[in-house]
């Protein structure tokens, strides 16, 4: 902090200070900054206390939408192998391309497909997977699958590295369930990362493995009656450094910043709710998700059938940690529920949302 | 012979045509400039009300830029921009954010534009800023009445002892001016770079400061020796009170904006520093009368042409005031200090003559140590 007082400043104070010499003739409170009621100093505005980024942005021009990439979930082109097998295949390509990221600010973002985050991969455990990874940047890029696989599909600088112009294909089997992430791992790791080169990976169990916990199993795989009970989301923490100084302008997720907090997420009291979350936010060791009203059962990278930790309200994850979050409205009054990162910065920054729970 | 006009005409064409050229081929094409477009912000006034905080701001970018989102304390916050839209390179906008600022604390802004530069903006101590009232306006009235009017008035109630001192006694009240004067210069220049540096910089404050020092000193000596010889007795005065007035308008430009910003303690010891520090302003300007005999309507109006321009200057400061304005006219007063300095040197000079001396004599000497040493000296008491 600076005070930049200037000599003719302090004589002009000592001037007013010397109201014991010539206060008489001055009018009463002509001069005193007189604590005035400060009726609309206060006043709530719209969104939360007037706390909040001006305007929406353009989803149409941006290709995506922070609302359709919470249920977007690609199971791919599916066939079956002569094994047996499910095959899934992909069509993945880098694209760099200027985001609106928050309402007025664009963004040069590196992409896969087209959108940050990229596309949801969602597949069954014990699947075949198969990308046909296409560079079309001016940079060399991967994608680096979290899962179990063989040092030759890793995708790292060397590996599957796809030059500018070139294609590479990635060909592994889908395991263990959870819910995992895929990004970049190109040199510079950091670079590659914020300018939005990550997706969600999303394994569901194969319920026939897990006898004892078949209805939970059952539950998290994709389209079975018992999975539809379920209103699931995708949430991927992220953040945009827009003046490149190391530091985030922007935190939300699903990139815009405010949006369930302008627009709050619809959802129904009666049916349970899963939250697929992952944070890939850069330069912050660590980011986290505090659910307003409620608790939950949290399954720390999915890949257990019961919880890591029960009963919770908040979460904390670091930078490439992610988790199944599972809760409840049927006990609650309808109403608003925040949930946001429970680091004021980044709530105030952006990362600030709402569930509207309805009967 | 006839068609040399034609030369003054020619190159200018020939200017405005490969300009013409130089816009329509984009000739830069081939060095592959594609760079963003520079931006820079500049926040010129600051006024936090009851309704919140509101900023004219000033853009500077080499195309017209959007402030797309405002941070006030690391949030951001809802706010209007008026007039809306792209803000052309040199133009203003009133920006309102309803944030509830604490009072006597510390905000920090930052404004995100539309390609994700941020611009910082710091309000040292939170105060509200003074509204515009009758009963205020007089409030300061009367505080540049204290600041310009009153110590150049006392001052020049030295006048009937100055008419006593004989030619050694005139030369030190002279070379005493002369001191004082150098004080003002050095003190205006500082000032006026001080302002300079809160100004835009597509302005490029301190080149104005100096610019306009100088066009505004030879400004003024073509005009004080219009008449072929150098100003003396009345019109020596005029011309003094009129650079300390500019200088007075800046003490008071400076005093209302620290009074609109909440910057700086209070204390009664500044204002009989102050008192005593303008106090010589009043024996400088009484100084080439007393050859003369003016009548008292001199004195009122040479104290008010002195004094007067305080009270404007706080009036500025404190309701509306952009710092290349005040920057200018910093550089006015230095000018007008300079020349004064030159007159009253040559008068110095001349007084000295006429009792068969030089201008540098002990006493001359003396005289402007005294005049700086009393500037320095009361400047101590204010100074912090």
């Amino acid at each position: 902090m600076r005070f930049d007082v200037s000599r003719r400043s302090l004589l002009g104070m000592g001037l007013l200070g010397g109201g014991s010499i010539f206060g008489k003739f001055l009018p009463r409170e002509a001069l005193a900054q007189k604590p005035k009621e400060r009726n609309n100093h206060f006043t709530s505005s719209a969104v939360h206390g007037g706390s909040t980024t001006v305007g929406d942005v353009d989803n149409e021009r941006n290709g995506f939408s922070p609302r359709d990439i919470l249920t977007d979930w690609d199971g791919g082109k599916v066939s079956q192998l002569p094994n047996g097998q499910t095959l899934r295949e992909y069509d993945i390509a880098v694209e760099e391309r200027e985001i609106e990221i928050a309402p007025g600010v664009v963004y040069p973002a590196w992409t896969y497909n087209g959108r940050v985050p990229g596309s949801t991969i969602r597949v069954t455990e014990g699947d075949r997977v198969k990308i046909n990874f296409r560079n079309r940047s001016r940079h060399p890029h991967t994608i680096h699958f979290h899962g179990i696989h063989s040092a030759r599909q890793d995708g790292v600088p060397g590996t599957l590295e796809a030059m500018p112009g070139e294609e590479v294909v990635y060909d592994f089997d889908a395991k263990p369930f959870g819910c995992h992430l895929y990004h970049c791992h190109s040199a510079p790791f950091k670079r590659h990362l914020h300018k939005g080169l990550y997706g969600a990976f999303i394994v569901d169990p194969d319920p026939k493995r897990y006898p004892e916990d078949e209805a939970a199993a059952r539950s998290r795989l994709l389209g079975t009656p018992e999975n539809q009970e379920w209103q699931e989301f995708l949430m991927v923490m992220n953040a945009f450094d827009t003046n490149f100084d190391e530091e985030n302008e922007f935190y939300a997720v699903n990139t815009i910043p405010h949006e369930f907090m302008k627009r709050p997420l619809r959802i129904e009291r009666d049916r349970p709710v899963r939250v697929y979350l992952i944070n890939v936010t850069e330069f912050d060791p660590i980011n986290s998700f505090h659910l307003h009203g409620n608790f939950f059962d949290y399954y720390d990278s999915g890949t257990t059938l019961t919880p890591s930790l029960r009963t919770i309200d908040t979460v904390m994850q670091c930078q490439g940690q992610r988790g199944i979050l599972e809760f409840s409205f049927q006990e609650h009054a309808p109403g608003q529920y925040m949930f946001h990162a429970h680091q004021s910065e980044f709530l105030e920054l952006g990362w600030m949302s709402a569930f509207e729970v309805v009967a | 012979m006839k068609k040399t006009w034609l030369w003054a005409i020619l190159p200018l064409i020939a200017l405005l045509a490969s300009i013409g050229i130089f816009l329509s081929t984009d000739p830069l094409s081939p060095l592959g400039v594609s760079a963003p477009p520079l931006e820079n912000l500049t926040v010129e006034r600051t006024v936090l009300s009851d309704r919140g905080i509101s900023l004219l701001v000033r853009a500077e970018g080499s195309e017209p830029m959007q402030i797309a989102q405002v941070q006030v304390d690391g949030s951001y916050w809802t706010f209007t921009q008026k007039p809306p839209g792209a803000i052309p390179r040199l133009s203003t906008v009133w920006l309102d954010i309803p944030y509830p600022w604490v009072e006597n604390e510390t905000h920090h802004l930052n404004f995100v534009t539309s390609t994700g530069i941020s611009f910082e903006h710091t309000i040292d101590v939170a105060v509200a800023t003074p509204q515009f009232s009758f009963s205020r306006l007089w409030g300061f009235t009367l505080l540049g009445l204290y600041v310009g009017v009153v110590p150049v008035g006392l001052g020049m109630l030295f006048y009937p002892s100055l008419k006593t001192l004989g030619g050694e006694g005139m030369k030190f009240i002279l070379a005493l001016t002369l001191g004082m004067l150098a004080f003002l210069l050095v003190d205006t220049i500082e000032e006026g770079l001080e302002l300079a540096r809160g100004a835009a910089n597509a302005f490029s404050g301190s080149i104005l400061v100096w610019a306009i020092a100088a066009i505004s000193f030879l400004t003024i000596l073509t005009l004080g020796r219009s008449r072929g010889k150098a100003p003396e007795g009345q019109s020596l005065s005029i011309y003094l009170s009129f650079s300390i007035g500019i200088h007075n308008l800046g003490e008071g430009l400076a005093i209302g904006t620290a009074f609109a910003v909440g910057e700086a303690a209070l204390g009664s010891l500044l204002v009989v520093g102050f008192t005593l520090h303008n106090l010589t302003e009043g024996i400088g300007i009484a100084a080439p009368l007393v050859k003369s005999k003016p009548s008292l309507i001199t004195f009122v109006g040479l104290t008010a042409l002195a004094g007067l321009p305080a009270v404007l200057g706080t009036w500025i400061g404190v309701f509306a005031f952009s710092p290349h304005w005040g920057a200018i006219f910093m550089g006015i007063g230095a000018g007008a200090i300079l020349q004064v300095i030159v007159e009253v040197g040559s008068y110095l000079a001349r007084t000295a003559s006429k009792i068969g001396d030089t201008w540098l004599s002990k006493v001359s000497l003396a005289g402007f140590s005294a005049g700086l040493i009393i500037m320095y000296g009361t400047a101590l008491l204010v100074t912090f």
